[in-house]
């Protein structure tokens, strides 16, 4: 009985997004970056091609953060009252592919920015830096309804990925992106079934496929990330059998998620069971993003730099092609 | 192998007794050809019939023990190639390894601190990997006695040296340990070692169809309680073959690969090395040996374990019991959630760290969230109106208040009247806890 790999069969594979334009396409960026394709399931180079990457993006805010942990003081806290500074150190120190720009500032609650300041912000960070940027709003609808239109008005050509759209506010930003030329971020609430409803929705306002990201939303570990990642392996295996409106590249905010825990922020006086707290921290963050790795994420958005280091290294491994013919 | 249900059907007795679990005989035969179901559930077939369905009858992947007594792991018996079509049973086991050049009595002592307590549940690394590094027989032999003299946990003996393998199993085969491993330089006198001792015996191939072959060669001297490492290490190709041998079992029902497996790490910073080990569990490895020992490493790893292998069917309850949160006195607020784990926990949480002493009720809504609760009528004012008296919260407090989540504020009205206490609405999610309970009830 002599062993013959199982390869599966698939008809279809994921749709690519091209985030980011250059001069010659009409924006500023030094390069695109693209993501998706795969006809594979995460990182089975036997069975299909996997022609690009996922890539890791780290976040950024438009205010200084103040409740986030001491341990990212030593790499933040000369930049992070600048969001330029802030996103250039994250490009050139830390390797980051890409940045998610978000702009909690605009919380009605917290700063309340406005749309004009916001949209200052998106330029001086593009002139920072020659990466492709994704913004993201405050997640308060009425208020990222004026500030998204403007930031897509303000970075018209530049191909910028924006979010996010959910099932019950989803015009304003789509006819944003369809005007200015954007991508989108769709975002749906764990629930495949509103996760394929809303690109249909999208897409029926005719911004096209390969300009969707899904955000299927995901928790952290040990918070619920298990159903994140199971709706992540049924989307792509959806994708693979030929679901078109599954068929996008799926993006995460893991950090945004994990440095929310306990288990990433106690300190090992209050809990010494648990081991010291800044290693703790990151593994929470990059076991995080290794098991969204597995069901098929393509855009990981971390926020402490050592995460983000051990992800890129994981990602660079698991892309080193594999055989089982003879 | 590749047998259909009706093939199957025909050497049921077909009286639908509905023994085995299942209403009919037919339903039976179906979930076996499908791989759900082994022939031992049915105690009526004949001796006849269990030996022409023996194939068929296995199931794709063995169960195979390490250890004895509490502590012992099983290994394999998976059914699925997904947690979202049915479920994952065995969760992977983690093995620390440790050389026997080392001060094996203090590794071990450290190991034995490697169990954590969070969320309500209790994680434990599982196993110790004792490695022959010193190359010396005698101290193999004396390193293997102080495990077994430190834990009562399994052990995985490594060492493709037969004379020194064989020197630690006689000291002590008692505790079942895995023996690490057979190649095809050694594969007749391990299996015989394995046979004489009752071990379970490790298989390490050089690459699949090698590992394949040696399997069969094994087979064939009568020794089944095996497990199979395919002898790679780089982190992507270790992910194929594990993956391949899963499919081949379960899809395939290819017996040399109807066994569980194991995978090493190879990286020496630990951050590393807990990634690396973290693809192979999220990858169907049975047991991932690495070197890491820190609680920092393996608290996080052992929560994506207990994450990964979670019935998707079955959310994860607590008690509903109302809990005291800090030093809290008569005065204390009371705030009403659910008793499904992930939302109590995420509510626990943030009343601890809203420093304000405090009471939480979690309502019996078998385990769901609130908005799906309050959907399917099971977090209404009449449910909270029974927890608020079960957990004799009249006596508890002595005010009449309570705290309801954001997302119910509808349930107000309702929840006053079948309580007779007044409602506060709290925010809608668990993050907004602090700030509401500074606003609120700070002193």
């Amino acid at each position: 009985m002599a062993f013959n790999a199982v390869k599966e069969k698939y008809r279809s594979k994921v749709g690519e997004v091209v985030l980011g334009a250059t001069k010659e396409q009409g924006g500023t960026r030094a390069y695109t970056i693209t993501v998706g394709g795969e006809a594979a399931l995460p990182f089975l180079h036997f069975e299909g091609d996997i022609p690009n990457r996922p890539v890791v993006a780290l976040e950024i805010w438009d205010v200084e953060p103040t409740d986030w942990n001491d341990c990212f003081k030593p790499f933040y806290a000369d930049v992070w009252n600048d969001p330029a500074a802030w996103a250039k150190k994250c490009v050139e120190e830390f390797g980051a592919d890409l940045i998610v720009l978000r702009f909690k500032g605009a919380d009605p609650d917290i700063k309340d920015a406005s749309p004009e300041d916001c949209a200052k912000v998106v330029k001086d960070v593009l002139a920072a830096v020659g990466c492709p940027l994704v913004v993201i709003g405050c997640g308060k609808p009425e208020k990222d309804n004026l500030v998204l239109p403007l930031v897509a008005e303000t970075a018209a050509g530049e191909n910028l990925l924006l979010g996010v759209a959910e099932q019950d506010n989803y015009k304003s930003l789509t006819a944003a992106c369809m005007v200015h030329k954007h991508n989108i971020i769709a975002q749906s609430p764990i629930d495949i079934n509103i996760c394929k409803q809303l690109n249909i929705l999208i897409t029926d306002m005719n911004l096209p496929a390969n300009r969707i990201v899904i955000d299927p939303t995901i928790a952290a570990l040990g918070y619920g990330v298990e159903y994140g990642y199971s709706i992540m392996e049924r989307a792509r295996n959806g994708a693979l059998q030929g679901d078109n409106m599954l068929g996008m590249p799926m993006i995460g905010n893991v950090g945004f998620e994990v440095w929310r825990t306990k288990e990433a922020n106690a300190s090992a006086a209050d809990f010494p069971a648990w081991g010291e707290q800044e290693t703790r921290g990151i593994l929470w963050e990059a076991t995080t993003a290794m098991a969204l790795l597995q069901a098929g994420i393509d855009v990981v958005v971390m926020r402490h730099p050592k995460a983000a280091t051990l992800i890129k290294q994981n990602i660079e491994e698991l892309m080193v092609k594999t055989s089982f013919d003879e | 192998m590749g047998l259909t249900g009706l093939d199957i059907f025909k050497q049921l007795p077909k009286t639908n007794t509905g023994d085995c679990g299942f209403p009919t005989c037919l339903a039976f035969a179906m979930a076996m050809a499908a791989g759900k179901a082994s022939l031992d559930k049915c105690p009526h077939v004949t001796e006849e019939a269990k030996e022409t369905l023996g194939a068929a009858a296995a199931p794709p992947i063995k169960l195979v023990k390490v250890g004895t007594g509490d502590t012992v792991v099983e290994l394999g018996d998976e059914t699925e190639l997904f947690r979202h079509d049915k479920r994952f049973y065995h969760p992977t086991a983690i093995a620390v390894a440790i050389k026997d050049t080392e001060d094996v009595a203090a590794k071990v002592a450290n190991f034995n601190e490697l169990e954590f307590d969070r969320v309500g549940l209790h994680y434990v690394t599982d196993m110790v990997a004792l490695t022959n590094a010193s190359g010396d027989a005698a101290k193999f032999k004396a390193a293997a006695e102080a495990v077994v003299a430190g834990t009562k946990k399994p052990f995985i003996l490594i060492s493709e040296d037969v004379a020194a393998l064989e020197a630690a199993a006689s000291a002590v085969a008692d505790s079942k340990p895995l023996l690490y491993a057979a190649t095809n330089d050694n594969y007749e006198a391990m299996t015989a070692l394995a046979q004489k001792y009752s071990c379970p015996l490790a298989v390490k191939g050089n690459g699949l169809a090698d590992l394949s072959e040696l399997v069969e060669k094994i087979t064939k001297l009568g020794y089944k309680d095996l497990v199979l490492d395919s002898g790679n290490r780089e982190t992507s190709q270790v992910l194929a073959d594990l993956t391949q041998i899963r499919r081949s079992a379960i899809r395939k029902r290819f017996r040399p690969f109807g066994y569980p497996t194991m995978a090493f790490t190879t990286k020496e910073d630990a951050m590393e090395e807990i990634v690396q080990a973290g693809v192979y569990l999220s990858k169907y490895a049975g047991i991932v040996v690495l070197k890491a020992d820190k609680k920092e490493n393996l608290l996080p790893l052992e929560s994506w374990r207990q994450n990964l292998f979670t019935d998707p069917q079955k959310p994860i309850q607590v008690e509903p019991k109302a809990v005291a949160i800090g030093d809290v006195t008569p005065d204390s607020p009371v705030y009403i959630t659910t008793n499904f784990s992930l939302t109590y926990y995420i509510v626990e949480g943030e009343v601890e760290g809203s420093k304000v002493p405090s009471y939480i009720v979690p309502v019996n809504t078998d385990g769901i969230s609130v908005l799906t609760a309050w959907a399917a009528g099971k977090l209404t004012g009449e449910s909270i109106a029974k927890a608020l008296q079960i957990n004799d919260m009249e006596s508890k407090v002595n005010h009449k208040t309570l705290v309801l989540p954001g997302y119910v504020a509808v349930l107000s009205g309702s929840t006053e009247e079948a309580t007779g206490w007044n409602i506060k609405v709290g925010p809608r999610e668990a993050s907004g806890i602090t700030k509401f309970a500074k606003e609120n009830f700070a002193k």
